[in-house]
């Protein structure tokens, strides 16, 4: 169960979306979601593959266009921003990506300083160095900062996944699938380090998964999505004390003895 | 253009006259949204200054040992085909300025071209359609940085600069397997036959090549960089990227050749 020590805003939600629809061709992927998302607050997102936990994300970011709906961060609505704007928020909102997507070509330090370099260009190398290690340290991997993401495992690039997005000291945190892929005991890494993000920078964040020990871990509130829209909302033992058969399967595989 | 809010369901999607014809229409307009694009954001600071440099050193420094071989084997070869014919006339005396024009007119900057368009375009489509695809373009999108600045404008400006440079340098090799040739079998000096070379070729020559070669290193960058920039995921995707790159480069290299061809012999006539 998650115990880290961590001051929630319910009266300030960072992230607030009414009526978010998106199609893709035929496919509706989204049919009208609606969720707050309050400061400090860690928000799970369950679901099943392919049921646009990721296109949710994606359009907060302002990766992909919304068919309708509003999707307000930090007091603006995505979907009308452009140029400088768009830029401003995205500072404000890192994304980790499922994958990590690290830069094949570049080192550790040059992963993680190109956004920073990019957006501060007044700050001296001393100012890059001392930020790049701080994050390295933060996330646990100071010895790789010369290695090449070919040569870190999952986990760790993973964790400079998310060392890259908090080197540029977001509001929000956008995980996707943070656990995909890792053994158990790499999971349990990550978890704590989304806790220790959480309580140590602040954040506000969406975490997208469908591994419950991660969702149990690391979220304050569970929102299951299904069908195109969130239809249970709550604490971990909350959603899952239901008979409902599109939900009670997902407890059942993970904590149910075979 | 393939918008995020637009239908792109093939079969409920409507058509202005039929799928192929408006997807040609489509790409048309794609690739001039994106020629308009390079534009601009070359024109805007900042400028990744670091990042051409080392794309002129991946485009020009290391196409090197390829187009040395290439260039010299050309020459060499243009010269010992050529040497039968000239000689039935008695006229293999005018090998260097017969060698001096292809090579400086047609040899050296189609050879580059092809062979740039082969190893730096498919390079390019393979490298932007994998970094789609491992979502390295949307990571830099995420975090307030341009991709485009910095993947496609430095890429095609590195084309753009270094295969002119490239093309004076196959000429020259090839030049230089043209002498081998003709000092092994007629015995001409290296004055004689440099002397000959200059002499043959105008400025007008210097001049088209240089603009022609520039003309292909901004097709071949531009091309490898759009196919794989809009490359679809997938594996397939990049495999589709690097090949369209090669191919769409490769064709248009040829029609850009004839179609400058026929603007310079009207300027030489005129």
């Amino acid at each position: 169960m998650k115990n880290n020590n961590v001051n929630i805003n319910k009266e300030n939600p960072l992230i607030s979306i009414r009526g978010l629809t998106k199609s893709f061709g035929e496919m509706d992927v989204l049919k009208g979601v609606d969720i707050d998302v309050y400061q400090g607050e860690n928000l799970v997102v369950l679901g099943r593959s392919g049921t646009g936990k990721s296109v949710l994300i994606k359009i907060i970011s302002g990766l992909l266009l919304p068919d309708q709906g509003t999707v307000m961060v930090l007091g603006k609505n995505v979907p009308e921003l452009k140029g400088k704007d768009l830029i401003d928020l995205r500072l404000k909102v890192g994304f980790s990506f499922q994958n990590s997507a690290l830069y094949d070509s570049m080192t550790v330090r040059e992963n993680l300083e190109f956004p920073l370099v990019r957006n501060f260009r007044k700050l001296t190398k001393a100012e890059v160095n001392t930020s790049v290690e701080e994050v390295l340290d933060a996330v646990g991997l100071s010895q790789t900062i010369n290695q090449m993401p070919s040569e870190l495992s999952g986990g760790q690039r993973k964790r400079i996944g998310i060392a890259r997005t908090l080197i540029l000291k977001p509001e929000i945190m956008l995980y996707d699938e943070p656990t995909a892929g890792l053994d158990p005991i790499t999971c349990l890494d990550i978890n704590g380090l989304i806790n220790e993000v959480q309580e140590k920078y602040r954040t506000t964040s969406i975490i997208i998964t469908h591994d419950l020990t991660c969702a149990k871990a690391t979220g304050d509130r569970i929102a299951m999505l299904l069908e195109g829209q969130f239809q249970r909302e709550g604490t971990f033992d909350e959603v899952f004390e239901t008979d409902d058969i599109r939900i009670k399967p997902f407890y059942d595989y993970n904590f149910t003895d075979i | 253009m393939s918008s995020p809010n637009g239908n792109l369901n093939p079969k409920t999607r409507k058509y202005f006259i039929s799928r192929r014809v408006d997807s040609i229409f489509i790409s048309l307009h794609d690739v001039y949204q994106f020629i308009i694009r390079f534009f601009k954001e070359a024109a805007l600071p900042p400028y990744e200054l670091k990042e051409l440099s080392r794309q002129c050193y991946e485009v020009g420094y290391r196409s090197l040992p390829l187009i040395s071989l290439t260039g010299f084997i050309t020459g060499f070869v243009f010269t010992n085909q050529s040497r039968p014919s000239l000689s039935e006339f008695g006229a293999t005396s005018w090998l260097p300025s017969l060698i001096s024009i292809a090579v400086v007119r047609a040899l050296a900057p189609l050879v580059t071209a092809l062979i740039a368009a082969g190893k730096v375009g498919s390079n390019m489509g393979a490298e932007l359609g994998s970094m789609k695809v491992t979502e390295q373009i949307d990571a830099m999108e995420v975090s307030a940085t341009n991709p485009f600045k910095f993947l496609v404008v430095t890429r095609v400006m590195a084309t753009t600069f270094m295969i002119p440079l490239l093309v004076v340098y196959t000429a020259m090799v090839g030049l230089l397997g043209s002498y081998l040739s003709v000092h092994a079998n007629e015995q001409t000096s290296w004055p004689a036959f440099f002397t000959q070379v200059f002499e043959s070729i105008s400025f007008l020559d210097l001049f088209s090549t240089m603009i022609k070669s520039t003309i292909f290193g901004f097709t071949i960058g531009l091309v490898g960089c759009y196919q794989g920039y809009n490359s679809s995921k997938g594996t397939e995707g990049v495999g589709r990227a690097a090949n369209s790159a090669v191919v769409a480069a490769m064709f248009l290299i040829f029609i850009e050749e004839i179609i400058i061809v026929q603007i310079v012999n009207a300027i030489r006539i005129a």
